[in-house]
């Protein structure tokens, strides 16, 4: 929380300064492109005339269009309560990605015909591969990062020697090692093990480190007051210091979960059928390339996006004990 | 405690008197009838015998040859000056801290850094710190029925019992249900005192206990502790507070250097101070 002082400050986006500056940045910024063959070139017609021929004319028109709605939008978005600002302003930016996607000119039936594939084969494995990852994962991590910062030289040798490697290396290298390695180790193990294997020690590294940080973060105390009372090493860790530090990693590894999730795209190198390869081998027949890679990213945001709410919860839920 | 046993201080500090007598009578009256000080008798029970105890922090040494014996029903204060090795002592009591050199027994275990049984130890010895050390991810019930439930295997319902039992003994039964953060500094230093006693320990250590607190919040703690040391718990606290070392104490402690200088009854310590460092010392606390 940055928290907030009990003197209100005055409205950024209603001070002239502030909205004569945005005003003069987003007509230089709408100056560069031009927009005259977009939709936008049309619907000012009767201004412009023909918009292939207005020229530098048109050009100074549309920038000048654009970044008055843009000024007028952000005084008005000003007067709305907290909430509702964040509201407007999420609809706002997601309309414009919309018309973003819009420019590729999909094929929307393609898309509907395909859909059902792509989540029942596609979104299925890619989710099952990342939740037994993650799971796998945060065994690691926990592991690790109490092995570095126990007192033994052997178990943090090992630790800090596996942090440091399977933080150091492309995880699209570490899947191709593992899968083509292994099997020269008499070790043969089929595509989606081996990617969940190369996924769960690559973020165990890195998770090893955030759960060392959070474990780091709870005061020496904490540790004194629970051994005082008899707690040995085993309870002082499960009922006292990892409840305490768990507030504390769950933004980063929250950050962890979703970069797993996308990060499960590199096991279609494997010809594993997660949503990457299935976007990627449905597009590929009838060249619609794009309808599928970009239903595929609006698959993978929805369910990150299904990911962030449940860590605000979490973080929510634990702050509990903090409140005063 | 009357008056007339108060006076002899006043020509010890030279400052302002009043001040010192405050300190003196934070500690409720009825409480102060307890400076009969029976003697406990030497046959009692040791429960902390520290011989010869030395201790390093690297090269540092912060203990010197320390000897020191708490039996059962003794009520001990240590008092000097910062960094003489007062919380040092005590917290090698319960091997928070480890020594090097001589001999710590507790309730007949001898500590070293190989024993196995840390715990049998830490279950008798209830520990107070300065700054509380609450919890804070625990309600204060569940910080008292912690230690019950997963030391003693001691059975939830029962556990609930014992810790209600002993917030009522220091007088916030009803917080019971908040959080730690959600308490004055008084009322969390009275949970951690609970938190110690719901383990039934045979000895209790406080080190500096209200020296954290606002005035306003320190009789309160005094009052629990003095109370406790009146139903004959075995204590050892580190304090400053010399109101309450007059009122409960059988010995005071002083240490230097890590060094128990001098120790002596209350009255005895109080009024006529052997050594000169005692002296210096007893005149600094006794007039800010
Ligand atoms: N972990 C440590 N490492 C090194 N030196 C330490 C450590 N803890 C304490 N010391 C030193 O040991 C000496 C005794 O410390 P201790 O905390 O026992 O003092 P104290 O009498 O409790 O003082 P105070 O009244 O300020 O609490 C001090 O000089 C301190 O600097
Ligand atoms: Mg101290």
């Amino acid at each position: 929380m940055l928290y907030q002082d009990t003197v209100e400050s005055e409205v950024l986006v209603h001070k002239p300064w502030f909205v004569a500056s945005t005003f003069a940045i987003v007509l230089a910024v709408f100056l560069m492109p031009d927009l005259a063959s977009t939709t936008l070139g049309d619907i000012m017609r009767p201004v412009i005339g023909d918009p292939l021929q207005s020229g530098f004319y048109g050009r100074v028109v549309l920038a000048f269009v654009i970044a008055v709605m843009f000024c007028v939008n952000i005084v008005l978005i000003g007067f709305a309560p907290l909430k509702a600002q964040i509201g407007i302003v999420w609809v706002e930016l997601l309309l414009l990605s919309l018309a973003f996607f819009k420019v590729f000119n999909l094929n929307m039936p393609f898309i509907w015909e395909n859909l059902p594939y792509l989540i029942t084969q596609g979104l299925v494995t890619t989710v099952y591969i990342s939740a037994v990852s993650l799971i796998c994962a945060s065994l690691v991590a926990i592991i690790a990062a109490v092995a570095k910062l126990s007192g033994n030289g052997f178990a943090y040798a090992i630790a800090s020697f596996y942090t440091s490697f399977f933080r150091g290396l492309p995880l699209l290298i570490q899947v191709y090692l593992i899968y083509l390695g292994l099997p020269q180790l008499g070790i043969v193990l089929s595509a989606v093990p081996a990617g969940i294997l190369a996924l769960s020690l690559c973020y165990g590294a890195y998770m090893a480190e955030v759960f060392r940080a959070g474990i780091q973060s709870i005061d020496r105390g904490q540790w004194e007051a629970s051994r005082a009372i008899g707690f040995g090493f085993g309870l002082t860790m499960r009922k006292i210091i990892l409840p305490q530090a768990l507030p504390v990693v769950i933004p980063p590894t929250g950050n962890m979960f979703i970069s797993i999730l996308k990060d499960s795209s590199l096991v279609s190198v494997l010809g594993v059928w997660e949503l990457t390869f299935v976007s990627r081998t449905i597009g590929q027949p009838t060249f619609r390339y794009m309808e599928m890679l970009i239903t595929a990213a609006v698959i993978y945001w929805v369910i990150s996006a299904c990911l962030e709410v449940a860590q605000s919860r979490l973080e929510r839920h634990y702050a509990r004990s903090k409140v005063r | 405690m009357t008056a007339s046993n108060i006076s002899p201080l006043k020509g010890l500090e030279g400052g302002d008197s009043s001040r010192a007598i405050g300190n003196v009578l934070r500690v409720p009256v009825a409480s102060q009838e307890l400076a009969s000080q029976k003697q406990v008798p030497l046959s009692a029970d040791k429960i902390i015998e520290a011989k010869n105890v030395s201790k390093w922090y690297g090269t540092f040494r912060a203990l010197t040859n320390v000897n020191l014996t708490v039996r059962k029903g003794e009520r001990i204060v240590i008092c000097g000056p910062s960094g003489s090795g007062k919380s040092t002592l005590i917290r090698c009591f319960n091997r928070l801290e480890a020594h090097q050199e001589g001999e710590i027994t507790v309730n007949g275990i001898r500590l070293h850094n190989k024993m196995r049984n840390v715990t049998e130890v830490r279950k008798n010895v209830g520990m107070v710190f300065q700054h509380f050390n609450l919890f804070p991810h625990m309600t204060v019930l569940m910080n008292c029925m912690a230690g019950p439930m997963w030391i003693k295997g001691v059975p939830e319902a029962e556990a609930k019992k014992i810790a209600l039992k002993f917030l009522e003994r220091v007088h916030i039964p009803e917080q019971a249900n908040k959080y730690p953060v959600q308490l004055s500094g008084g009322q969390q230093q009275r949970v951690a005192i609970a938190r110690s006693l719901c383990m039934e320990p045979a000895v209790m250590l406080f080190d500096e206990p209200t020296s954290a607190l606002d005035p306003e919040m320190v009789s309160e703690v005094l009052e629990t502790m003095t109370s406790l040391a009146r139903e004959g718990m075995t204590m050892v606290c580190v304090s400053h507070e010399m109101g309450f070392a007059r009122a409960v104490a059988d010995r005071v402690i002083f240490m230097d250097w890590g060094q128990i200088v001098e120790e002596g009854k209350p009255n005895d310590f109080f009024t006529n101070p052997q050594h000169e460092r005692t002296k210096l010392f007893l005149s600094q606390i006794l007039s800010h």
